[in-house]
This record gives structure tokens, sequence and C-alpha cells, in this order.
């Protein structure tokens, strides 16, 4: 088991197309350290020096982690984590 | 009840019990009906603010034209505001929103500028803003940015929510301009210990996501994190799901982001029930079904009815 990493376009001239790949480690950060030995620059695009970064949005198993504790967040296997750029989105 | 215009008529809407839906006599859901408003959405509320605060700030005279950048029910509601106070509209619509809108906005007289489907609103929202700075006497009233569209939930919907239910633990809504999460929730936060605040976010496919790069990405100005506990993001399919859930099991027709609501009010009511807490959960209801019929919502097998989803706003 493994925790699955759900990549949105944009970014996925980082996983070479992949639309999901997977990673390790307890907390989201660690596992985002874990994303970057394989898929490199693809942590940088997410984080900054003051966490997420604005435009991007970050789901463990549908949550917004920025409410479970951000990039301290517990993750474990099985989870599903989900990336999406912040859009306008259509709810008006 | 009577009402002095249609205008007047926005708001006091219902809370009904969900008593099928909800898990147990200790945790209850609760539906604040917003299609009970004139044209049928929440929006009314928001709009209705929004053009009273630019009328009142001297931004709309006689015959003013009122540009805003909508995926549908803010437009209609603006297009009924329009018609009782004079004005006129221009509705910046993504393509990819349903047909029902479009003809709506078209009957009430609005005319409409086309944005293209690949980034969704956001592409509204931009198109809007060039046609703001291209045409200075146009009034851009801007959902994702007015305080009176969060105001009109704070003065309105809150109140009328906690009057009809004081012991309310959470409150569950879409997540769009982020108008009534802001404003209910606040109003909610000052006045109710613990409640919680959450926010059910649609998740559409990959086209509305279609940035050119990252920093293309939009978070609305209304928009204050503090505000919330908690932020659920739905997929297409649990929205269909549950959509037909609130019909099958209540006989509620309501519109697809209802759906989205109700499963993130759903794993809410969940969890209480498991940690063997009290809960009464409301969660609003943005508007009925009817503007959705012609997406095939409603009919054949959910695997047909997300396939035909795919790519549309659907909320």
């Amino acid at each position: 088991m493994a925790i699955e990493v759900r990549i949105p376009t944009i970014l996925r001239n980082y996983t070479g197309g992949q639309r999901s790949v997977e990673g390790s480690g307890s907390t989201l950060n660690e596992l985002f350290a874990d994303l970057d030995g394989r898929f490199d620059g693809l942590r940088g695009r997410l984080v900054d020096e003051s966490g997420l970064r604005r435009f991007v949005n970050v789901y463990l198993n549908d949550e917004d982690v920025r409410f479970l504790g951000g990039l301290e967040a517990p993750v474990s296997d099985g989870d599903t984590v989900t990336v999406l750029p912040a859009v306008a989105g259509g709810t008006n | 009840m009577r009402y002095d215009s249609l205008l007047d008529a926005v708001g006091g809407t219902p809370l009904v019990g969900l008593p099928h839906l909800s898990p147990g006599p200790d945790v209850r859901l609760w539906a604040k009906l917003e299609d009970r408003n004139p044209t049928g959405s929440v929006k009314d509320r928001a709009a209705a603010y929004m053009v009273a605060a630019a009328e009142k700030e001297g931004l709309l005279g006689p015959g003013a034209t009122i540009l805003e950048p909508t995926s549908g029910n803010t437009g209609i509601s603006l297009a009924m505001v329009a018609r009782v106070r004079g004005y006129q509209l221009i509705c910046v619509l993504p393509e990819n929103t349903s047909a029902e809108r479009r003809q709506l906005l078209e009957a009430y007289g609005a005319a409409i500028v086309t944005s293209p489907a690949a980034g969704g609103s956001n592409e509204a929202v931009r198109v809007a803003k060039e046609m703001a700075a291209e045409h200075p006497d146009w009034v851009l009233l801007y959902q994702y940015g007015n305080e009176a569209n969060a105001r009109a939930h704070y003065e309105t919907t809150g109140p009328e929510l906690l009057c009809d239910l004081p012991q309310v633990t959470h409150f569950v809504a879409g997540l769009g301009t982020s108008g009534t999460l802001m404003g209910v929730g606040r109003y909610l936060r000052e006045r109710v210990p613990g409640v919680q605040v959450v926010a059910a976010e649609p998740r559409y496919g990959e086209l509305v996501y279609g940035l050119r790069n990252l920093g293309e990405g939009f978070v609305p100005e209304l928009y204050d994190e503090s505000v919330l506990t908690g932020r659920f993001s739905v997929s297409s399919a649990d929205a269909l799901r549950r959509t037909r859930e609130l019909l099958s099991a209540e006989g509620l027709f309501a519109g697809i982001s209802s759906g989205c609501v109700l499963h993130a009010a759903l794993a809410i009511a969940g969890r209480a029930q498991a940690a063997g807490n009290r809960a009464d959960i409301a969660l609003l209801i943005a508007d009925a079904g009817w503007k959705y019929l012609s997406t095939g919502a409603y009919g054949g097998t959910l695997a047909e009815a997300e396939a035909r989803l795919e790519g549309q706003l659907w909320a």
C-alpha cells in the first residue's frame, strides 16, 4: 500500500504525463519530499516558504488539507491526495 | 403573505427537516430551501443587495447597464432585479453551462457574451473585467469581491437560519463566490459557540482546471479561510448520487450543487453519529433541479449521467 497522489493536467509535465503517482510519508510534507525525489521540481510548484501556494488546493480524501493541519496533516497508506489549481469554478 | 413587488419577496425561505437522510434522532439534517426565492435560487439575495448597494453609492442611475460574469444563477437573479429596477444587463457566461440558464437569461432580456469553456468561470471573470475596462460607464457588480454579496447572507440568511434552528451545530453550503459561507458563517460564529462552517466545493472534469499556468488561479476576494472550519471537494459522481437521494428519500427536487452539499453534510453527520455527538446540521439548497433537466442528471444510470455532465459547470 502507498499513498495515491492525483496530479492536475497543469503539473503533469513533472510526472512524465502521469495522472496519478504513488508516494509515502507520515505527513503531507514528507509525502511531497518523497515525490520530489522522483519528480524533480514538483514540490516547488506546490509549496513555497510560507506553505502551500495560494493557487494550489490539496485535498486529503476529499478534504482541504488547510483545515487538517496543512503540510503537517498526517497521511497514511491507502489515503488519496488530490492536487488541484484554485479556479473560480462555477457556483454562481 | 403579501409583498409590494417581487424584489420584496426575496428571502424568508423555509427550513425543512430531512428525516429519512438523518442518521438518527440526535444527528439531524435540515435543508434551507433557497429555491423558494423569486427566480428560484439563493442568488436573489446577493443580486438584490448588490444592486441596492450600487444604487446607494450612486453607481447605478436610470437606464444604466450592469455587467456580470456568471455561470447562471446570479445572472438570472440580476436579470430579474434589472427588470424591476429598470436597468440593462450583460452577462458573461461560460459556454459549458446548461441550456436552461441561457434560455432564462434571454427570456429576461439580458444580453449574453459567451466565454470559452476551458477555464470555466475563471475565463468569464477575465472577459468581464476586460469589458468593464473598455466601458467605464457599465457597472461591474462583481459578485466575487462585492461585500454586499456576503452582507446579504449576514443580514438575512444567517438570522433566518438561527431563528429557525437555535440549536444549529453545523452549516454546510456550496463554495463559489463564498458569499453565502462568509455571510452566514460570520453571523453564526459570532453567536453560536463552537459552530462548524463547512464548504462543499464542486470538483469538475479536467477541462475546468485547464489553466495555462498556476499563476492564473483564482481565489474570490470575499473568501476568508478563517471563517470556515472545513472544506470538502465533491466529485460529480457523488454530487449526482446525492442529488438523486434527495429526490428518492425526501422528495426534494434540488439542483446538482445541493447534492454536493448533501454529500459533505452526510460525511459530517456520519462522524457525529459515530462519536455519539448531538448534531443539527443545516445545509443550503441553492436551487431546484429544473435548470439541469437538459443535462440528463436525473435520468438513466448514474454512470450515464456522470458522462453527460463531464466538462459542464453544474453548480
